[in-house]
């Protein structure tokens, strides 16, 4: 499908793909193998992406990937400021996380916060023997001390600009666009 | 002090006892009215121009807690008088549930010598039935009259001992004056807090069913008819009871009866916010019962409107439903209510209203009230029609401000009162001076 | 789907069908997190919740002290013994107490009706009825309406049979409320002086006699018979009840074979159910107390979120 040029295209179906692709390459390429790999998807799109890159990494090693679904909302550290209770979703980890080596993977990397709050969500679960952090997009103004460890696309943004993601299985296309 | 001379002019007079709705003026003098016509002069009398309002006899309430002697966190003597200036009513009767019970010829001279001292409206107070409202024995009904009891009332306590009613009804035949009966049958309120109804049961409240009225209204209805004694029915609350009642009449039993304005305006949904000044006993009842209850009103089945007006302190409302004590305060409220519910609606005619706060009323207790004719003690209440106000709880004269009416825009209002040809109330403000304690 | 705005949980026949799903759909997120090895999360933390249970209690209260513990909350327990109530203080003195020490959400038992409602229109803090009198026990109609989604898969549609005690009972107008609500048939059977006058008007229907509604009935509530029922005449004896009335194994041979048998505890055994259906394969009221803790978690989430804005259940007058 064509992205509208006027609203800021930065990547299509096949430019996802390809950057999943390269993701699922450089995790093999530092752990080596999908031993004791698991990926844990940040509801909701997360959880879209990771299911994608499960996919890239079982037809590269040729072996299963488990995924889990994480919804940190009651990890939010703005839940006493917002007006009403965000909709919970329920987690989904279908495997034990302890001693696992856990990548989190989220749509957009933005401020850090959600991605602090997913910590203490796993850290609830168990204790991995490693957690790392893989994003389709990073668009800068960390506020907390958090780099991803594996990123489809730096985009340099202001603050006010809006990265849509958008998804096939979630929003019925493919696209990243910056509104 | 010789009570000053006064024109009031202008007025539309409506005095149900002789007849008369018309515009004219009236003069007063030395406590009662001299002189009734169009275009009275007077030379060296006050003038208190009526035009556009209506100018009516002093009302009367037959029923009232006045909480003295003995309650007076809950009322004082003055708060209650005021409350009843401020309604327009010039006489109250004041029920025996006091404390000391009124069952003695020592305690009712005191409390008459004692209300009688203040003087501000006339109050005459009943005696209870039997002693200490306890249903075992009767009070000296004989001697309790000639010391100026004008009724006889347990009220609050049903008599549940038929056989001691029948006596009581047997003895008004001596002492005169009736016995003003609260028809409640307890083994079927029990624990119940509203009217037993769908409300109830959707609130979750224990219920009064209905019968628990209608059966003791049948019972005394029956013993007074047997006994040939005088039987005065207190707040009326149900369509049965009225129709018991208009049955009883037209066998000419000597009955009389009233009916409150709560319960001719409001019904058990008013309960849904579960809020305390709503109750009170017998509890609001039905859509049909209120519509029933107007036409008893209208036909004359039910004599009087009376307020049943019952303070109770904030504290005691402030507790849980099932706790609180029954009972709201009504005189301050009960005239512009029923103008602006029942008459402004065109449910009941003005006149017919202002007779069951006058004429009607005397006729119970047969005393010498509530008409305008020469030489009638001068108690008069004059109303504006128009006048628009909200019942606020810091507007209350009376200590109580558990009632039901909160809140509600009426329309006409009591502006002037005078008690025996005394000024009280002028343009709404009180002529009486007293701590408002 | 909106989000949950009313400042209170009264009941549940104030609640849309919207808030109804929501609550469900939300109680359903939480069922997770008791499933963890450690079952908590910060959702609430910081904020202080107050048990206030002016009725003897345990279930509940232990229910909603899981509830609160798990979502991180701080606890304050109010009980008639440690409480000033004794000693002649209103209900509203406590409640504004509690508001003046700033707690922000106040669970109430209370064993008058319309006590959750009085308290909510005088106080800030959000009140959650734990059970008033026999007007509602909201959250045990939402754990009865979860139970029965976990096990049927729907509400709508279902036969839902309630048998006992339906005057004095709150479980049974919150079951009502909310049954009716989402769509379920409800019938309400047990002896005619528990039935209270007018409840066809609130979408029950009446039976007084069990074999008539229980062979199509999907779900059967039993509720708890108060052991002063027989001292006031309701009933002639618990043996004429028990027979006419507990459901035993007899008695189910003419109902579905995949009815679910519910009660909202605790279980007079060998009254409102013999002990096999009590412990059988139709009863689900194990389950019914775990699910508890998950719709009581996802009440207090919600009700802690919509803080500062009014729900309109009350305070305003019908005239």
């Amino acid at each position: 499908m064509k992205a509208d040029p006027m609203k800021g295209h930065l990547l299509d179906t096949g430019e996802i793909q390809r950057v999943l692709t390269r993701i699922g390459h450089e995790i093999l390429e530092r752990h080596r193998s999908a031993q004791r790999l698991a990926l844990v998807g940040i509801r909701s799109r997360g959880e879209v992406v990771a299911q994608r890159l499960a996919r890239i990494l079982e037809e590269i090693s040729g072996s299963t990937v488990p995924v889990g679904a994480l919804d940190i909302t009651l990890y939010r550290d703005d839940l006493s400021l917002i007006s009403a209770s965000p909709i919970l979703r329920a987690t989904e980890i279908p495997f034990d996380v302890n001693g696992q080596r856990i990548v989190v993977v989220d749509d957009v990397l933005f401020t850090g916060r959600t991605v602090r709050a997913a910590l203490d969500a796993l850290a609830d679960l168990g204790r991995p023997e490693s957690v790392e952090l893989a994003v389709l997009i990073d668009r800068g103004h960390r506020e907390l001390p958090i780099k991803a460890d594996y990123v489809g696309k730096n985009v340099p943004t202001s603050k006010k600009e809006l990265i849509q993601v958008r998804l096939t299985e979630t929003d019925g296309t493919d696209e990243v666009v910056i509104e | 002090m010789k009570a000053p001379r006064i024109l009031i002019k202008g007025g539309r007079l409506i005095d149900p006892a002789e007849g008369v709705d018309e515009v004219c003026d009236l003069l007063i003098e030395g406590g009662k009215v001299a002189a009734r016509g169009k275009g009275l002069k007077a030379e060296g009398a006050q003038g208190l121009d009526a035009k556009g309002k209506v100018v009516a006899p002093g009302f009367i309430d037959l029923h009232v807690h006045l909480r003295f002697p003995g309650q007076e966190q809950k009322e004082t003597l003055i708060t209650g008088s005021k409350a009843a200036i401020k309604g327009g009513f010039t006489t109250i009767c004041t029920m025996a549930n006091t404390d000391p019970v009124i069952d003695s010829g020592a305690v009712i001279e005191s409390v008459k010598a004692q209300t009688g001292k203040l003087g501000w409206i006339r109050i005459l107070p009943y005696a209870a039935v039997t002693m200490g409202l306890k249903g075992e024995t009767l009070t000296e009904m004989g001697e309790l009259r000639a010391a100026v009891a004008v009724g006889f009332s347990d009220d609050g306590m049903p008599i549940l001992n038929a056989g001691l009613m029948r006596r009581a009804l047997e003895y008004t035949r001596l002492a005169g004056p009736p016995v003003i009966a609260h028809c409640e049958e307890k083994s079927l309120t029990g624990a119940g807090v509203m009217h037993d109804g769908v409300t109830a049961t959707r609130l979750g409240l224990a219920g009064m069913p209905a019968e628990a009225e209608t059966v003791m209204i049948a019972r005394d209805l029956l013993l007074a008819e047997g006994t040939r004694g005088r039987l005065h029915i207190a707040h009326v609350s149900t369509g049965a009871g009225v129709e018991l009642i208009r049955a009883a009449k037209g066998r000419g039993v000597q009955v009389t009866a009233e009916v409150t304005p709560h319960h001719l305006t409001l019904t058990d949904e008013a309960l849904n916010t579960y809020e305390s000044r709503f109750k009170m006993n017998p509890p609001l009842r039905t859509e049909a019962d209120l519509e029933a209850l107007r036409n008893g009103l209208r036909d004359g089945t039910l004599d009087a409107v009376a307020t049943d007006h019952a303070p109770h302190s904030r504290a005691e409302k402030e507790l849980d439903l099932g706790a609180a004590p029954f009972g709201v305060v009504g005189l301050e409220t009960a005239a512009a209510v029923l103008l602006t519910e029942l008459v402004n609606r065109g449910t009941v005619p003005l006149p017919v209203l202002i007779a069951s706060l006058t004429a009607r009323p005397a006729q119970v207790l047969g005393i010498d009230r509530g008409r305008l004719s020469k030489g009638s003690a001068a108690d008069v209440t004059i109303l504006d029609l128009e006048a628009d106000w909200i019942v606020e709880a810091g507007s209350f004269a009376s200590k109580g401000v558990n009632s039901p009416f909160l809140g509600w825009r009426l329309k006409g209002q009591v502006t002037d009162v005078l008690v025996a040809g005394e000024p009280v109330l002028r343009n709404g403000q009180f002529l009486v001076n007293g701590e408002s304690a | 789907m909106s989000g949950w705005t009313r400042k209170d949980l009264l009941g549940l026949e104030e609640l849309s069908r919207e808030e109804l799903t929501l609550l469900l759909d939300q109680a359903k997120a939480f069922q997770e997190v008791s499933l963890r090895p450690i079952k908590k999360v910060p959702a609430l933390r910081g904020r202080t919740v107050a048990l206030c249970f002016l009725e003897p209690s345990t279930r509940t209260r232990t229910s909603f002290e899981l509830a609160a513990k798990r979502l991180s909350a701080d606890i304050l327990q109010i009980q008639p013994a440690s409480s000033s109530l004794v000693k002649g203080e209103t209900i509203l003195d406590t409640a504004r107490t509690l508001e003046a020490m700033r707690v922000e959400i106040v669970v109430l038992r209370h064993n008058v009706s319309g006590v959750p409602a009085m308290v909510a229109r005088a106080i800030g803090p959000s009140v959650i009825n734990a059970g008033d009198g026999s007007h509602e026990h909201p959250t045990q109609g939402l754990v009865d309406l979860f139970t029965i989604l976990e096990k049927k898969g729907r509400i709508a549609g279902l036969n839902v049979l309630i048998v006992g005690d339906i005057l004095h009972s709150r479980v049974a107008r919150s079951n009502l409320w909310g049954l009716s609500k989402l769509g379920a048939r409800v019938t309400v059977c047990g002896p005619p002086t528990l039935i209270p006058q007018g409840i066809e008007s609130l979408g029950a229907e009446v039976s007084y006699r069990l074999e008539e509604p229980l062979p199509k009935a999907d779900v059967l509530i039993a509720l708890r018979l108060q052991l002063e029922r027989q001292k006031e005449q309701y009933i002639p004896s618990f043996r004429e009840y028990s027979r006419l009335y507990g459901i035993d194994r007899e008695k189910l041979k003419g109902a579905k074979p995949d009815l679910i048998v519910m009660h909202p505890g605790p279980v007079n055994r060998g009254l409102e159910l013999s002990p096999e259906v009590a412990d059988g394969p139709n009863s689900v009221i194990l389950e019914q107390v775990t699910n508890g803790i998950a719709v009581r978690m996802a009440v207090l989430y919600l009700v802690a979120g919509a803080r500062g804005e009014r729900g309109s259940v009350c305070g305003r007058m019908s005239w």
